[in-house]
């Protein structure tokens, strides 16, 4: 049994979903790469969203797929960074902003 | 940061027999990846088969005032092998002769050739129509004597075709040098300023794109357009077209790879991208490239890896056209590297 849940060769397995189910497969790989062509935002600009959006749901496959994308786009090291934190802004925000419930909570029950 | 040669260096990869060996061990010999000849068999493509010359390409010598860390040619300072006035006069003779439309003039930096502007000066007579001349830019800016490079090229109507890998300068400075992105600027403004690179020029300047790192060229058409974008806005420069070329893993990007233990990923990448379609359009099927010491290749990587045309007419003493045609390429496990994706040469992507 393998010893660890990732693989990175598993990465470029992916398009064998497709396998057992092909109607829903190909619906799904159709669609994504028409996500990621050009359109009011340009293929580079998607591919930093994609890298933000991967490290916000902590996809190892696709960071690892977003970041190479990016290095091939000629985006920098520093657009890579500062796109990660857009992500970990919201990401931080999105506790702290739940915060205003706890204190409207405390307020109401506080004496 | 690299300073000195593999050759200097007198590393193990300074032998081509080293770099023809890795390239044919390791996963290639375990049959993980299939080797070149078979993957092209698969598409009936093997044997390649030289088609009609359309580009000579002629290394004047290896000697280079930078030392680029990707250099396939392990070119530097430090580098002697230089073309002889002698096999010029072999090459001009071959030049008057050739049904090929492109000459290409390539090193190391062709300019640092003691005979470069003689043998420009010559060459120009013959009249070929696009006469390319690969110009790293600092050249110009490295020593008064090559200041009026710029001039000189666009009294000859040299197609100057140039090297940078990125539009800012961290990048470009860590693949070739500190100093290099501002001398390139500096160097591209001057070739601006006497009508290179404008649109609708006659003058024309092309750059050429590597990827600084173990990773493949994205599309050519968007990078030309971030190129531009960035180039204009942030300088004011401008230029025509933008080729990107895949790092072949030979020479300095070999050592590279295995140094930073990127070699088998990166064999991987180029396989996986494999693009028949791209075999039917490599260089080395419309080119043949000529050694600082006139010997003949099917291409610049061949020269490094010393894989001699498989013809009778080895030397540009005794080139035939005729025997050259339909000749049989040597090809190694490298030669993905000009298959993968859009497809890579000289001149940019082939598909």
């Amino acid at each position: 049994m393998q010893k660890t849940y990732y693989d990175p060769a598993d990465l470029k397995k992916f398009g064998k979903i497709s396998e057992w189910n092909e109607e829903l497969g190909k619906k799904f790989f159709d669609y994504y790469a028409k996500v990621f062509e050009e359109g009011a935002l340009s293929e580079r600009e998607k591919s930093l969203i994609a890298l933000a959006v991967a490290h916000t749901i902590q996809c190892p496959y696709c960071i690892d797929a977003y970041t190479g994308d990016g290095l091939q786009r000629g985006i920098t090291k520093e657009e890579m960074m500062e796109a990660l934190h857009v992500a970990a802004a919201i990401r931080g925000g999105a506790s702290l902003v739940h915060g205003v419930q706890m204190m409207n909570k405390v307020n109401k029950l506080d004496m | 940061m690299v300073t000195k040669s593999l050759h200097k260096r007198e590393s193990d990869l300074a032998n081509s027999k080293r770099q023809l060996e890795i390239l044919s061990n390791g996963i290639f010999r375990s049959g993980d990846l299939p080797k070149f000849a078979h993957k092209i068999a698969e598409t009936n493509q093997f044997p390649l088969k030289a088609k009609k010359l359309e580009i000579l390409q002629i290394n004047l010598g290896y000697m280079c005032n930078q030392v680029c860390e990707h250099c396939h040619v392990d070119a530097g300072p430090d580098r002697k092998e230089i073309m002889t006035k002698e096999t010029m006069l072999q090459c001009l003779d071959v030049i008057k002769k050739t049904g090929a439309h492109t000459l290409d003039l390539t090193g190391g930096a062709p300019e640092m050739n003691p005979n470069f502007r003689w043998f420009v000066d010559e060459a120009s007579k013959v009249g070929i129509k696009d006469f390319i001349v690969r110009s790293n830019l600092t050249i110009i800016k490295s020593n008064k004597k090559f200041a009026d490079l710029p001039e000189f090229f666009k009294s000859h109507n040299v197609h100057v075709v140039s090297s940078m890998p990125h539009w800012t300068k961290g990048k470009t400075d860590k693949q070739r040098g500190t100093g290099v992105f501002d001398q390139s600027i500096e160097a591209l403004k001057e070739l601006n300023a006497i009508g290179y690179g404008i649109p609708g020029s006659n003058l024309r300047l092309d750059l050429v794109y590597n990827p600084s790192g173990a990773f493949l060229p994205g599309n050519q058409t968007s990078l030309e357009k971030d190129f531009k974008k960035s180039l204009l806005e942030d300088f004011n420069i401008q230029f025509h077209n933008l080729f990107a070329i895949t790092n072949l893993p030979i020479s300095r990007f070999l050592d590279y790879l295995i140094a930073s233990d990127n070699y088998e990923d990166y064999m991987y990448a180029l396989v996986e991208a494999y693009n028949p379609a791209a075999v039917k359009n490599v260089m080395c099927t419309n080119t043949l490239s000529v050694s600082w010491n006139g010997f003949l290749y099917d291409c610049d990587f061949n020269q490094m890896l010393e894989l001699p045309v498989n013809s009778n007419a080895k030397h540009i003493s005794d080139y035939n056209e005729e025997l050259l045609y339909n000749r049989d390429i040597v090809i190694s496990q490298h030669c993905y590297g000009c298959t993968a994706g859009a497809g890579s040469s000289c001149q940019g992507s082939v598909t």
